[in-house]
């Protein structure tokens, strides 16, 4: 059976369904179909607070969970499949959305004539499109609290830059692929880049905030519009 | 009184290290934390530290500190991992135990014979700010304490009483010739076309090695669909990326904390320490830890 096939059949809720593979011997890597399930897992997996569960990373369709030890494997693997998906899914939300974050951000960004062009929208509906839809966030990586956001207006769906810039400020806001994200601090990046936080907005990393993270999974995030 | 470490030389490369930082990947930190997590953790037991205390760890050797104040007896200090022929005011003494040294006195390491990463630890531990819980500094996310410069004092903590310390312990010596694997197949094995080429390979380690990653040289491996692309999923320390160029990448502690090239086979927990003593140049066999599933679709 292939990777692909295996996804297919993973498409229902229960427990039994899901894919469980070996990640070396201390972690397990579960995998799905969509951002929706890893994401209702990932918030029942932390819910559940499993012994030994070290952390628990979403991805685009899987989750990982790193263990304390070797000896966590197999008990975790049989926790998993008692584990409430549904209640815990229902708990976290999945179906309605409620705005955990609003990110102020001025668009006048140096790609968005670009998007522009590559969607065949003007720039004035790029930035409707990407301020009407709510966003959520799927995943992290890249650097600390950067968070991938799905689930965007699917006209905006665009190519990474062809030449990844060497300097991307912090607070840049992109897109890329079915993406778009805000870079928490300055980095190399190739994602088209269409704004800016506005000045006052809350910093997406800062180590001395519990979390440091201002945007983490499951969240949901709706950009506004502002002059400066 | 209290102690201090006062770096006078910090060689390529000395970085405080602990345990990590777990609990953070799902916000884009790795867990970090020291690369010998077994040579870490004794240097803390000779010293009776507990296992989570930060220590130095020094890569590639050429550490010089004074110790300044301590009681009469001194400071007590271990010194594990790769041997450099540490030194207390330029008398040797051995790795794996011990020792004291008192106020004024400079702690020395040279170059390491074999290996490549080298732990000392004061009794109390280096009692620096932890950031995010830990006091390890992550090379890819920049984040705890910075690389160790010349003319940093360093605070070492106040010890308790509660662990006994162990005079000398027996180690495996490090190797320096073939150094040999235990890997578990998989996530992704079947993304290749023959995943055994990983095991049959003599693989040399390269010296675009660092606490990110090991990259390796050798046979490539081939994708199985080279037009389809992995979406990006969660790692660990110790997996074994294959990027396009066919050549493995071992993940170190502070690797990405996802990635988007496929994963062939992870280290077993138990030999991912071995990884961190690898010298560039040195050459790396891999073993399956148990028989691979067969691939099972059509391509």
């Amino acid at each position: 059976m292939s990777v692909t096939v295996d996804l297919m059949n993973a498409n229902t809720k229960g427990a039994d369904s899901v894919k469980i593979r070996d990640y070396g011997d201390r972690a397990l890597l579960l995998e799905f179909e969509g951002t929706d399930e890893v994401l209702a897992w990932s918030a029942a997996i932390r819910v559940a607070e499993l012994p030994g569960a070290l952390d628990v990373v979403p991805a685009s369709r899987t989750v990982l969970i790193k263990l304390a030890d070797t000896r966590y494997q197999a008990p975790t693997r049989q926790r998993l499949g008692k584990l409430d998906v549904a209640a815990a899914s229902e708990s976290v939300g999945a179906g309605e959305v409620k705005i955990d974050v609003h990110i102020d951000v001025v668009y006048d960004g140096p790609d968005l004539d670009e998007v522009a062009r590559l969607t065949g929208l003007s720039a004035d509906q790029v930035v409707a499109a990407h301020t009407e839809t709510p966003w959520r966030v799927g995943f992290g990586g890249f650097a600390p609290g950067f968070a991938y956001l799905v689930g965007g207006d699917g006209r905006l769906e665009v190519p990474r830059r062809a030449e990844p810039r060497t300097k991307v400020p912090v607070g840049a806001v992109g897109l890329a692929g079915e993406f778009s994200g805000v870079y928490p601090r300055e980095s190399p990046g190739g994602w088209q880049l269409i704004g800016r936080t506005a000045e006052g907005q809350e910093a997406l990393w800062d180590v001395d905030r519990d979390p440091p993270a201002l945007l983490m999974p499951g969240m949901w995030v709706q950009f506004r519009a502002v002059q400066s | 009184m209290s102690a201090t470490l006062e770096i006078l030389q910090s060689g390529p490369l000395s970085l405080i290290e602990d345990l990590g930082r777990p609990g953070f990947a799902h916000m884009g930190v790795s867990r970090s934390g020291a690369a010998d997590r077994r040579s870490h953790t004794l240097a803390n037991r000779l010293v009776a530290n507990p296992g989570e205390l930060a220590t130095i760890e020094v890569t590639f050797g050429g550490l010089t500190a004074r110790v300044r104040g301590g009681n009469k007896e001194g400071v007590a200090i271990a010194v594990t991992g790769a041997d450099t022929d540490p030194a207390i005011n330029g008398i040797p003494f051995g790795t794996n135990s011990i020792h004291f040294a008192r106020d004024g006195e400079v702690i020395t390491l040279g170059a390491p014979h074999s290996g490549l990463r080298t732990y000392l630890a004061v009794r109390g531990g280096i009692d620096v700010e932890p950031v995010l819980g830990s006091r390890s500094y992550d090379v890819m996310s920049a984040i705890g304490p910075l690389p160790l410069a010349p003319g940093d004092v360093l605070p070492i903590g106040e010890h308790s009483d509660e662990f006994p310390e162990l005079d000398q312990a027996p180690v495996a010596a490090i190797e320096d010739d073939v150094l040999e694997l235990m890997v578990v197949p998989g996530p992704r094995d079947d993304w290749f076309t023959d995943p055994d080429v990983l095991i049959r390979t003599n693989w040399q380690a390269t010296n675009k090695s660092d606490r990110v990653g090991m990259r390796l040289v050798g046979m490539p491996l081939e994708y199985r669909w080279p037009d389809r692309q992995l979406p990006s999923e969660g790692a660990t320390r110790g997996a074994i990326q294959v990027p396009p160029n066919g050549f493995p990448v071992i993940l170190g502690p502070d690797h990405p904390v996802t990635g988007g090239y496929p994963v062939i086979g992870v280290v077993a927990d138990d030999d991912i320490d071995r990884v961190a003593q690898i010298r560039p140049g040195q050459t790396v066999r891999m073993h399956w830890s148990r028989p691979r599933r067969p691939f099972e679709g059509g391509a």
